[in-house]
């Protein structure tokens, strides 16, 4: 089973273990992720205004191509490409009026047919939380998993339909199929401050301590996202925590895909832990995941 | 034989003689097809205008009058009954409406005012030509009533009927009477002890010769029509026999079965078999099916099942194969005394109702105050009894959010909060209490300095904005929120969170709705006729609507609209049998083929297949001559009487004919 897939730019670069990850376990999985050619950036933010309709023309040229090369899903790992192409296709599947523009400029036939499928909800509607458990090899036993959806994943949920907002429950599925024990945190669908991180660097600061400190004091040993923002900030922002709070302890902080592919049995070698601020290979050989 | 008609225009005043040329009108009217009469007047409505129309029928020997005046709203009935004292038929006199549908709107072409008021006035003509002489419809009247609720508005609504001398039945669904209000602790603006006010209210329901009351009871179904409705009641099986048993508890203590206590909002625990509340009323146990094991276990050889509370009853009051009971009740009008719940916290998992156990709802909270509650009226919160010493009360919580919950504001929350937290801060000198508000809606007799007297000598801290966020965290409760005063986002580290939730029509209420045909609007509350001058009239003639049912309220309220029901009762009581007015639908019999739609479309269940003719029939005293089954018929074969459809071709022929004209 093949599926087109979008990696967006980050995982090209800073995210790149998070996309290698993907694409090895899926294999593992009896799936290939066929990456589209010529994709360009899905334009990182959805327009919060409804008349701005030149942001959009990036995601649609994408979903177009999809579908003019015969395919009717488009899967993605990151977070904020999701969010981008999964709202920017209600808008072509819902109001007339803004498809009608948008694909009037940039002169394609697109109306909406393509579902677009984050990776987490491809492994529970196609590939099934059942299956996945019986495929894992290495199960991540003793391993407390903090899951940390962040905001994009989910809201806005009418457009979205991941799962609920408030208290969602893939991730901690994801993990108990996994072998792993999820630990519940109140901070796990707060903001880690985003985009914040560039300006305002305290914010992204505060937020990040509000979030790790909550999954540490609820017993995590390591905390998994999907969204390459949300582990930059929140693995880059430890030292600086450290300065404000010395009783704060590190914890890692890790992308899905890289768990994942520890459970099916991938060597650690090839998982990219080096580039993680917070090494995550003494816990994981800690608690004999890694050897 | 064509009928002999008059024709009477008013002027009223320069209202219509000031865009209409009256004078052009007569001599237009005089022209008209079988008009032997028509003159106009200053003002037709006044007796002088009266006694005209009267000296003029009797003189002319008129058989059919049109008014061109004002809409029938206004003198409609004023001209009909000055016509009958003449002895003309009051259905053969129509009103052409010249004024708010003509002259008022076409001020500045008089014109073409004068020539649409003519052609309205030629097509009013021309449907009064076919108009048949009418007599009202008498219906017989069963003065009794059925009350569907047993909370403060039913037990209001029965006793003020009961006192009249009229039979009434009460049906209440819980065990005892009392609904939410005898978990209620005090009211607001002055503090009255509920459980005193409310027990009174209870006893003299069961002591009163006049009302006979259905508890563990539902209404199963409901045939007939005002006047004459014949409701069946359902009534669950009582495993206790009221006249054997002493209420000496021994069954309460050996019953193995722990539960949650439903009345006290889950914040203690019952038996299967238990008391249902602390009213009197509710001495005598009853046995909860779903939870005691000697029904839970139905597999099990009946030997064997559980029979604890049999054994040890001294009275032998206890028998485990009662059934439950069908009665019939014969009634001229219904109370609809439904009531509300509230809005279920575990949707609104951002406060983490239902995950954290010292979020509570208002209703628990009420539980807390209650000197007969779980805590004996203290205030311990749920986690560990300890005294909260900072309480956040949110208000609002699924009220006035149209994209996630309700649209609408639930009413009471603001007022009950401050009493709350009022009865908080009294009890708990040390304690700091937070509202947490949207707006503060205190728009009643002593409700503003109710709430003012709180901030102010209570010191209860109101901070505007709402709130995002409550999670459990370092032993505490983080409420997250922002005063939108100072535009300050705000952390505040609480022991308990009372979240007042919205109210929202009881569970069942739609199921219920369609059994006694009576509409419900969006959120399914009971919809009256007119909320400013039919409010306690439902769509169905004969059923009345009280309470929270109707619309979220106060008990101040609730109890007005109880005892004006019942008061809407007393006035139908107070004729022997009821009239309804003739023009409503019939069915052209050769014409009907019986297909059934009208009875699907029929908003008041007025339409009836006939078993024997196969011919869908027209219940006289439930229509409401609405036409929706004239419109609907594929045959045909419903008219309107008096509104037949030739009629109106006629006269849209008439009012197109004439403006095409012009």
């Amino acid at each position: 089973m093949k599926y087109p897939y979008f990696p967006g730019c980050t995982l090209y670069t800073k995210a790149k273990k998070l996309d290698d990850a993907g694409r090895e376990c899926s294999l593992k999985l009896g799936f290939e992720l066929e990456e589209l050619p010529d994709w360009t950036c899905c334009g990182a933010t959805f327009p919060l205004v409804n008349d701005q309709h030149i942001t959009m023309s990036g995601p649609t040229r994408i979903l177009a191509d999809t579908k003019d090369q015969g395919n009717d899903k488009l899967v993605t790992l990151c977070s904020v490409c999701f969010n981008v192409l999964k709202r920017t296709n209600n808008v072509m599947l819902n109001d007339e009026e803004r498809r009608a523009k948008i694909t009037d400029f940039i002169e394609r036939d697109y109306h909406g047919e393509v579902e677009v499928l984050h990776y987490l909800q491809l492994l529970r509607d196609e590939i099934g939380f059942e299956t996945l458990k019986e495929k894992v090899v290495k199960p991540l036993t003793g391993l407390k998993v903090a899951c940390y959806y962040g905001c994009l994943l989910l809201r806005p949920v009418k457009e979205i339909g991941l799962d609920v907002m408030e208290n969602p429950t893939i991730f901690e599925d994801f993990i108990r199929a996994l072998g792993g024990e999820p630990v519940e945190f109140p901070y796990k669908v707060e903001c880690c401050g985003a985009f914040q991180a560039v300006h305002s660097m305290d914010t992204a600061t505060r937020c990040s301590r509000d979030i790790l400190r909550s999954a540490k004091n609820n017993g995590a040993d390591v905390v998994i996202t999907t969204c390459p923002l949300c582990q930059f900030n929140l693995d880059d922002r430890q030292p600086e925590i450290q300065k404000s709070d010395t009783a704060f302890s590190s914890i890692p902080v890790v992308y899905f895909t890289q768990l994942l592919a520890l459970a099916l049995d991938l060597s650690a070698d090839d998982l990219g832990f080096e580039r993680n601020l917070i090494d995550p290979l003494p816990l994981l050989k800690e608690k004999g995941i890694v050897a | 034989m064509e009928k002999k008609l008059g024709v009477f225009i008013c002027w009223c005043g320069s209202n219509i003689a000031g865009s209409v040329d009256v004078d052009l009108a007569v001599a237009e009217a005089e022209k008209l097809d079988g008009v032997v009469h028509a003159e106009n007047y200053m003002y037709m409505c006044s007796d002088p205008g009266q006694q005209k129309v009267k000296d003029i029928i009797s003189e002319k020997g008129l058989e059919g009058v049109v008014v061109a005046c004002c809409s029938p709203r206004m003198h409609e009935n004023t001209f009909r009954k000055a016509a009958s004292s003449v002895g003309l038929n009051s259905y053969l006199l129509e009103i052409a409406n010249i004024r708010e549908q003509c002259s008022w709107v076409h001020q500045n072409n008089k014109p073409l005012a004068t020539a649409k008021a003519v052609s309205i006035i030629e097509g009013t003509l021309d449907k009064v030509k076919e108009n048949l002489p009418l007599e009202t419809i008498t219906i017989d009247l069963t003065k009794r009533v059925c009350v569907v609720g047993g909370g403060i508005a039913g037990i209001m609504s029965a006793l003020d009927l009961a006192n009249a001398g009229y039979d009434v039945a009460i049906v209440e669904r819980e065990p005892a009477i009392g609904g939410h209000m005898a978990q209620i602790s005090q009211t607001f603006p002055y503090f009255h002890n509920i459980p005193e006010l409310l027990q009174k209210k209870i006893d003299e329901v069961s002591a009163h010769p006049h009302i006979k009351l259905y508890v563990n009871s539902e209404v199963d179904v409901l045939d007939g029509y005002v006047g004459n409705f014949n409701v069946t009641i359902k009534t669950q099986p009582a495993f206790v026999d009221p006249a054997k048993c002493t209420a000496c508890g021994k069954c309460l203590e050996v019953c193995p079965v722990s539960v949650a206590d439903e009345f006290n909002r889950g914040l203690s625990q019952r038996a299967a078999i238990f008391c249902y509340n602390k009213t009197e009323g509710a001495k005598i146990p009853v046995l909860g099916q779903n939870d005691c094991l000697h029904f839970v276990n139905s597999e099990t050889d009946d030997n064997d099942k559980c029979k604890a509370c049999v054994d040890v009853c001294p009275e032998n009051a206890i028998d485990l194969g009662a059934i439950r009971n069908l009665n019939e009740e014969f009634v001229g009008a219904i109370v609809m005394a439904t009531g509300y719940d509230l809005y279920s916290p575990e949707q609104m998992p951002e406060y983490g109702a239902g995950n954290i156990p010292d979020v509570i709802d208002a209703l628990a909270f009420e539980r807390l105050l209650d000197p007969s509650g779980p805590t004996q009226g203290q205030i311990l919160r749920p986690s560990d009894g300890q005294v909260p010493k900072k309480v956040v009360f949110i208000q609002c919580v699924g009220s006035r959010d149209p994209e996630r919950h309700k649209a609408y504001c639930s009413r009471a929350c603001c007022m009950y909060t401050a009493k709350q937290a009022r009865l908080y801060r009294q009890q708990v000198e040390d304690g700091t209490a937070y509202v947490s508000y949207m707006d503060i809606r205190s728009d009643s007799r002593d409700f503003e300095e109710f709430v003012q007297a709180g901030m102010e000598e209570e010191n209860l801290v109101y901070i505007r904005g709402r709130v995002a966020k409550v999670i459990q965290e370092d032993g505490f409760l983080r409420v997250f929120t922002s005063d939108t005063l100072s535009s300050r986002q705000i952390v505040i580290e609480a022991d308990l969170v009372v979240l007042a939730m919205a109210m929202e029509p009881k569970a069942g209420i739609r199921e219920l709705s369609k059994k006694m045909n009576v509409t419900i609007d969006g959120d399914a509350f009971l919809s009256e006729t007119h909320i400013k001058l039919y409010p306690v009239e439902s769509s169905t003639k004969g059923v009345y609507l009280a309470g929270c049912g109707q619309s979220p309220k106060d008990i101040t309220d609730t109890v007005s609209q109880a005892l004006a029901t019942a008061g809407k009762i007393q006035t139908m009581f107070s004729n022997e049998t009821l009239i309804a007015d003739p023009l409503i639908a019939e069915v052209l019999d050769d014409v009907c083929s019986g297909c059934g739609i009208c009875i699907d479309i029929c908003p008041y269940g007025a339409r009836i297949m006939n078993d024997f003719t196969r011919i869908s029939d027209v219940n006289q005293a439930v229509c409401q001559g609405c036409g929706a089954c004239m419109a609907a018929c594929p045959n045909k074969a419903c008219e309107l009487i008096n509104s037949t459809s030739r009629q109106f071709i006629r006269m849209i022929g008439d009012f197109a004919g004439k403006a095409g004209a012009v």
